[in-house]
């Protein structure tokens, strides 16, 4: 169910990432005026676009949990999240990198970008503890939902807000996307369609890696319970961030249920 | 329409990858009264809350006097009365203040305030601060404001805990058989319980290890469940 | 309190009899408003009575205000320096009193007695934002003057209606966004903690809009008027978070 495509996704990114390290490093001309450095913009502005989607994806996938109390929705919510605060952070370091380069200090404030990207991951670096601190897993998902909404809402609009208030003292050239020549733009793409990619395959993989450990914990349940042992002398797992699937996923797979 | 208050098939409600209730199927009629019996953490409680609409059940229907549980939920609120574990009063407030915000809350009656509070004799401490006032006494408010909406349906978990036994006498006109409610009591007195029940539903494990009219059930078979 | 509720039953006797006929499902929901008042009237009272919020609030917020004084070693601050440790100071103030909203619901059985009754649940909601906004009226009516008498350098005289406007918006939101994110927080270990973690990065776009729309009002010599564009950000973000808010507070409220 869950690891379907997740091979040829893996070929797919690796071939992408591939191409497109090749065209940054060998085929995309040297901008003029900061050189060298200037190729990390190839990684850094794809790495924040698919984190930021990645956030509101985590929004959307929350609505549907709601909607349909299913819990593949928040456990999808949750992975998406989590997995969008790792290339934030990574977005967050290559970002400090460039402005390092460019300016001589790690950070910068007159970049609304890079300001409101750090405030975002603030905001989602508590999605975690705030799961960790409920106990009771449906209302630790439903939180966790209503919290992924409220994020998700706040993304645009953090960044409106704070792109209004950067004074531009400097020139934004972190932001400055358009007017490239075709060559960066190509490679600019490309790499946007590996981060994607990349992001896409790992979140696929913790989605699988995850159910099939649900999986095999219900089959074991199943076969203590058949044997007639009581279910309660499994070892309790301790509290948890990350949501759990129940047993239930593998009712779907019953003769019965097939047969519906 | 059945006239069945309570009726549920296959009632499951999950925590984690524990099961508080699993399989759990009953029906009671208007009137009768269900005890309830079981060790601690058997799904007493969780049966109970799943009752009050309080919680969703998460497998299996549900139907509380005549709607469903969840989707109905709203024609239900307002006839039931929880007496639960907690008071489910505010510490600060007095006792009548207390009531009159559950009044304000339910739609009812300034004058019935009075009524329950009379009833369970509390009239005269009604302005000191709960706080102030003893286990006893919290519990006989909690009492009354259980049953200021006159709800059709009460849910008592152990609800003679904390009363001495001159204020369990107090409220039997108002929770016990003789108020006429249907009532589902959740107990661990198998002698007192099995005397006040029409239907009798043991629980372990969140499973129903025991589901009978109480004529058919005696002291013995419900201490097994203990066991 | 009048004697008469719109909509209830007079309910006559405490006992009934086994043999009366069981009533068609009652579909009688108790108004939403007289649901608010009620709430409201409980949560100020309870307020009255421990004084948790308030009065720690403004006192937070004064000693705020002395411990700038001798960290920043002026006696008198304006124009975007004093906009920003005023909206600082009053944001930290809120956030106490955020953390204190549903406490007392949450630990003595509130919202189980609440969610039993025949109502909306968005009363509620909107029943806290209110108390929450009479919280923060509270302290801005301590701090503000304060601030001008231990901080401010130039006179608040002339700018203070359109400096109440421009509290009035960030107030509006930082109600919508605390009472949500205290219904969050509440139940949780480390409340206290995950409060602020929570409602400090969602209230930034406040603060920014806040203490710019407040800078011009602050300045010394001839105070400006506040830009529009900052009410409009500050009104838009009101607006999307008291919507989502509403839309979302119901789904706290189960258990």
């Amino acid at each position: 169910m869950y690891g379907k495509g997740l091979r040829a996704l893996s070929i797919s990114t690796v071939v992408v990432m591939a191409v497109a390290l090749g065209l940054v490093f060998f085929w995309v001309p040297l901008e003029a005026d900061q050189g060298f450095l200037q190729k990390i913009f190839y990684v850094h502005v794809p790495l924040a676009i698919v984190s930021l989607c990645g956030f509101i994806a985590g929004g959307l996938f929350a609505i549907q949990h709601l909607r349909t109390r299913e819990q593949k929705w928040d456990f999808r919510s949750y992975v998406a999240i989590h997995m969008s605060l790792i290339f934030g952070l990574a977005t967050l370091i290559t970002g400090s990198i460039w402005a390092k380069g460019s300016w001589g200090h790690w950070w910068e404030w007159s970049e609304p970008t890079l300001v409101s990207f750090l405030i975002v991951f603030l905001l989602y670096a508590t999605y975690q503890p705030l799961r960790f601190a409920i106990e009771d897993p449906e209302r630790q998902s439903r939180y966790a939902s209503v919290f992924a909404i409220t994020a998700g809402a706040f993304v645009p609009l953090n960044f409106i807000a704070v792109r209004s208030s950067t004074a531009f003292v400097h020139p934004r050239v972190l932001g400055a996307t358009s007017n490239l020549p075709w060559q960066m733009s190509l490679t600019f793409l490309v790499s946007l369609l590996g981060m994607t990619l990349l992001f896409t395959t790992l979140c696929k993989y913790e989605l699988t890696v995850k159910h099939t450990r649900a999986q095999l914990r219900a089959l074991k349940r199943l076969a203590e319970r058949r044997e007639g042992k009581a279910t309660a002398s499994l070892p309790a797992r301790g509290r948890s961030a990350a949501p759990r699937l129940q047993a239930t996923a593998m009712r779907a797979h019953t003769p019965e249920a097939r047969a519906r | 329409m059945s006239t069945a208050a309570i009726e549920v098939d296959g009632l499951a409600r999950h925590y984690g990858e524990r099961e508080a209730l699993s399989g759990v199927s009953l029906a009671l009629e208007q009137g009768q009264t269900l005890v309830v019996f079981g060790p601690n953490g058997a799904g007493k409680t969780t049966l109970l809350r799943v009752l009050a609409t309080l919680l969703r059940p998460h497998e299996g229907e549900v139907r509380v006097l005549g709607s469903r549980v969840p989707e109905e939920s709203w024609a239900v609120r307002g006839r039931i009365g929880l007496l639960g574990h907690e008071p489910l009063l505010y510490r600060e407030l007095t006792a009548r203040e207390n009531l009159s915000f559950h009044a304000r809350l339910h739609g009812v009656m300034p004058e019935r305030i009075e009524q329950v509070l009379t009833a369970v004799r509390m009239g005269d401490r009604a302005e000191e601060p709960l706080r102030t006032l003893s286990r006893g006494m919290v519990q006989r408010v909690a009492v009354a404001r259980a049953v200021l909406h006159d709800p059709e349906l009460l849910l008592l978990d152990e609800p003679r805990s904390n009363l001495d036994p001159a204020a369990v006498e107090l409220v039997e006109p108002l929770i016990g058989a003789a108020s006429g409610r249907t009532r589902v009591i959740c107990s661990h007195d198998p002698g007192g319980g099995l005397a006040e029940a029409d239907l009798v539903l043991g629980l372990r494990e969140g499973q129903a290890a025991m589901l009978a009219p109480a004529a058919a059930v005696d002291a013995e078979a419900v201490a097994e469940l203990y066991r | 309190m009048s004697a008469t509720i719109p909509g209830a039953q007079p309910i006559a006797s405490p006992e009934r009899t086994a043999e009366a006929p069981p009533a068609a499902p009652r579909r009688r929901t108790t108004p939403t408003w007289s649901v608010v008042r009620a709430l409201l009237r409980k949560e100020l009272l309870v307020e009255l009575r421990t004084l948790e919020s308030v009065p720690g609030m403004a006192l937070f917020a004064v000693t705020t205000f002395v411990v700038f004084h001798f960290a920043l070693q002026r006696n008198s601050i304006d124009g975007d320096e004093a906009a920003g440790i005023l909206w600082v100071t009053l944001l930290f103030a809120a956030i106490l009193g955020i953390n204190r909203l549903f406490v007392a619901d949450a630990d003595q059985g509130g919202f189980d007695g609440f969610a039993l009754a025949p109502v909306d649940r968005s009363a509620m909601l909107f029943a806290k934002v209110l108390a929450l906004l009479a919280y923060l009226i509270v302290l801005e009516l301590i701090a503000v003057p304060a601030f001008g008498l231990l901080l401010l350098g130039p006179p608040l005289g002339h700018a203070l209606p359109d400096l109440l406007g421009v509290l009035a918006l960030g107030d509006l939101g930082i109600a919508a966004i605390g009472t949500l994110i205290a219904a969050i927080a509440v139940r949780t270990r480390a409340r206290d903690l995950l409060g602020p973690l929570l409602a400090l990065p969602l209230l930034v776009p406040i603060a920014i809009g806040a203490a710019r729309a407040s800078s011009p009002l602050l300045a010394l010599g001839h105070a400006g008027s506040p830009a529009a564009r900052w009410l409009l950000m500050l009104g838009l973000y009101d607006l999307v978070f008291g919507l989502i808010a509403y839309a979302l507070f119901d789904f706290l409220l189960e258990d």
